[in-house]
C-alpha cells in the first residue's frame, strides 16, 4: 500500500470535475482487473473514492466486492491502477488503511482477551510479557472512539457480534486511517447494535473526513448511510447517489429480477 | 557441569538425583518443558494439533536419511529434515484449495511409510524402536548445552513472532491488513516446532511428542483469561508435569514420557470444569 501512489496522468472532464468536489483526498480506482486460476473475478473497475463520504458497494454474492477489497488492501494481485490523491491531485505519501474483515472464524474458546487483541496490533512487545501502561492507554483510547472501553478485560471470543465490530472497529481506526474499509460489518448484529455501529461510523466520517468503503447487503442500511452507491456485478454497472443508484435500471435487474423469482 | 550437580546435590538432597542419568534428565526436563509449554499456546490457537503431530512422524525420516548417508549423530539430518518438511507442508497447504487436514494426512502418513521403509531394511527396526517411545534416561551431559541454546534460541523467537501469530489466529487478513507477514510468520513457527520435536524426540518418542506440546496449551486454556496467564501458565504446567513425571517414573519404574503425559492429561481433566462457558 505505501509508496504505491503512481504519478498522475492529465486528468479527464470528468476526473476534473469530480476532483473539485473533493478538497482533502481520494482514492481512483482505474481499470482494476483481478484474474484467478484463469478466471475473471472483476474486470476494468473504476470508480472514486472520497474523503468524508461514505462509499457502499453492493451487488449479489459473487459480484466482487471483496475482491475488489482484497485489492484495495494489496492483498491479491490486480492490473490496473489504485492512486491515492490529495486535494492537489498530487499522490499521497502515506496511506493508511484501516480494515474491518466480515466474518471472523476464529476459536472462540481461546484466552485472549479485548487488551491482547489490540495491544499485539499496537505495540511491539510480547503480550505473554504484559501490556505496558501506555498501550493499555492506547488500547483504551482506541475503544473509546467506538464505544467499547467496557470491554477491555473480557475475552475475545465472548463478545457478541456487535462487540466484537465495535472493537475491530477501534482497531481499524488506530493509527487514524485515511480509508477505512468496512467488509459487511453487521453479519450478527441485532437490529440496535446495527443502527448504533452506523451512528459511530456516520460520526466518525463527519469528525475525521476519512474516506469510509463499506461493502453490505443491507440495502435499507445503505439508503440510509451511504453518500455514494457502487454496484458491482463483475465489473462497476452503476454509481452515484443512493437515489440514483437505487432508482437505476441496472439495480433493478440485479436486485428485483433475481428475488422476483425466488 | 560439575559445579552444577553439586549445586543439585545441595539444593535437592533426594535419592533419586543420587544419578547422574537423572541430574541430566532432570535438567533437560526443567530445560524443554518451558519450550513446549510456549509453542504449544499457538499451535492449539492455530489449530495445528495435527500438522506437529506430522512433525513428530517425519523424524523417523530423519533419522532414515542419517542412516543411508552414513552419519552417526543423525541430529544434523533430522534437523534440515525437519525444516524441509514443515515448509514444503506449509507451502502445500498455502498454495492448495484442499483441507488442510488431508495435506497434512498426506505427508504425515508419507514421513512414517518412508521412514519405516529404510530404517527396517534387513530387519533391523528394533535398533530404532527406541525413538517411538524416547526415554529422558539417555539424556547426557553433552546434550544439556543443546538444549538451552533451544530455550534461548526459542524463547528470543517467541518474542517477536506471538503477536503476529495471535493476530493471524484471529483473522490473517486483518493481521495482514496491519502489515504483518502472515505467511513468513507461519514459516517461522512452523520451523521452530519442527526443530524442536527434532531435538527432543530421541528423548519424548514420536507417539508423544504431540502430546507434550499440545496437553499444557489446552489445559492452560481451561484456566487462562488472557494471554499473558495462558502462556506462563502452559509453560508451568509442562514444567511441573515434566518435574513430577519424571520422579514418579522413578519410583514406579516406568517410562518417564509416558508418567508425564499422563500427569498432563491428568491436569487437563482437573481443569476442565474451570473453563469459561
Amino acid at each position: 500500500m505505501r509508496g504505491q501512489a503512481k504519478p498522475v496522468p492529465v486528468p479527464s472532464p470528468v476526473a476534473s470535475a469530480e476532483m473539485s468536489a473533493c478538497r482533502l483526498c481520494r482514492i481512483e480506482v482505474d481499470h482494476l482487473s483481478v484474474r484467478r486460476d484463469g478466471q475473471m473475478l472483476i474486470q476494468d473497475v473504476n470508480l472514486h473514492i472520497h474523503c468524508g463520504e461514505l462509499t457502499a458497494l453492493i451487488g449479489t454474492n459473487g459480484a466482487g466486492k471483496t475482491t475488489l477489497l482484497r485489492a484495495l488492501l494489496h492483498q491479491i494481485e490486480f492490473k490496473g491502477d489504485i492512486r491515492h490523491l490529495t486535494g492537489e491531485g498530487l499522490p499521497a505519501a502515506t496511506v493508511r488503511t484501516g480494515y474491518v474483515p466480515q466474518q471472523l472464524e476464529f476459536d472462540h474458546s481461546s484466552p485472549v482477551s479485548v487488551l491482547d487483541f489490540l495491544a499485539a496490533a499496537l505495540s511491539k512487545r510480547p503480550v505473554f510479557l504484559g501490556v505496558s501502561a501506555r498501550t493499555r492507554q492506547q488500547a483504551h483510547n482506541a475503544l473509546l472512539r467506538t464505544h467499547s472501553e467496557h470491554l477491555a478485560d473480557r475475552p475475545l471470543g465472548a463478545l457478541s457480534g456487535g462487540e466484537l465490530q465495535r472493537v475491530l472497529l477501534a482497531l481499524a481506526l488506530t493509527p487514524q486511517p485515511d480509508l477505512l474499509i468496512l467488509d459487511e460489518p453487521v453479519s450478527g448484529m441485532d437490529e440496535n447494535g446495527l443502527e448504533s455501529f452506523y451512528q459511530t461510523v456516520n460520526e466518525l466520517k463527519r469528525r475525521n473526513h476519512m474516506a469510509i468503503l463499506l461493502v453490505s447487503h443491507d440495502l435499507d442500511v445503505v439508503r440510509r448511510y451511504a453518500d455514494r452507491v457502487v454496484l458491482m456485478q463483475g465489473t462497476v454497472i452503476e454509481q452515484g447517489t443512493p437515489e440514483r443508484v437505487f432508482a437505476s435500471e441496472a439495480f433493478e435487474k440485479v436486485f428485483y429480477s433475481r428475488e422476483g423469482r425466488k | 557441569m560439575n559445579g552444577v550437580y553439586a549445586l543439585m546435590e545441595k539444593l535437592l538432597p533426594f535419592s533419586f538425583l543420587q544419578y547422574t542419568f537423572m541430574k541430566n534428565a532432570l535438567l533437560a526436563i526443567v530445560l524443554i518443558t518451558p519450550v513446549f509449554g510456549m509453542l504449544g499456546t499457538m499451535a492449539v490457537d492455530n489449530k495445528m494439533a495435527f500438522f506437529s503431530d506430522a512433525l513428530g512422524h517425519s523424524a523417523l525420516t530423519g533419522v532414515a536419511i542419517g542412516v543411508i548417508l552414513g552419519m552417526q549423530d543423525q541430529m544434523i539430518p533430522m534437523l534440515v529434515f525437519g525444516a524441509l518438511w514443515a515448509v514444503l507442508i506449509t507451502f502445500v497447504k498455502q498454495h492448495s484449495r484442499m483441507s488442510a487436514d488431508t495435506i497434512i494426512s498426506v505427508f504425515s502418513s508419507a514421513s512414517i511409510a518412508l521412514g519405516l521403509v529404510i530404517l527396517s531394511r534387513g530387519g533391523a527396526f528394533a535398533k530404532y524402536s527406541s525413538l517411538l517411545v524416547g526415554d529422558v534416561l539417555s539424556v547426557t551431559e553433552k546434550d544439556l548445552p543443546l538444549l538451552l541454546c533451544t530455550l534461548v534460541v526459542v524463547f528470543t523467537c517467541w518474542c517477536f513472532l506471538f503477536n503476529p501469530l495471535l493476530l493471524t489466529s484471529v483473522n490473517a487478513s486483518l493481521a495482514r491488513s496491519r502489515g504483518i507477514q502472515t505467511k513468513l510468520t507461519e514459516y517461522g513457527f512452523t520451523v521452530l516446532v519442527a526443530l524442536c520435536v527434532m531435538i527432543s524426540i530421541r528423548w519424548v518418542g514420536v507417539m508423544l511428542i504431540n502430546s507434550l506440546l499440545i496437553l499444557p496449551a489446552a489445559a492452560s486454556r481451561n484456566l487462562a483469561k488472557n494471554a499473558k496467564g495462558y502462556l506462563w501458565t502452559s509453560v508451568l504446567i509442562a514444567f511441573v508435569c515434566g518435574i513430577s513425571g519424571l520422579i514418579l517414573s522413578y519410583y514406579l519404574n516406568t517410562s518417564a514420557g509416558a508418567a508425564i503425559v499422563l500427569l498432563c492429561t491428568f491436569v487437563y481433566f482437573v481443569t476442565l470444569p474451570f473453563r469459561r462457558k
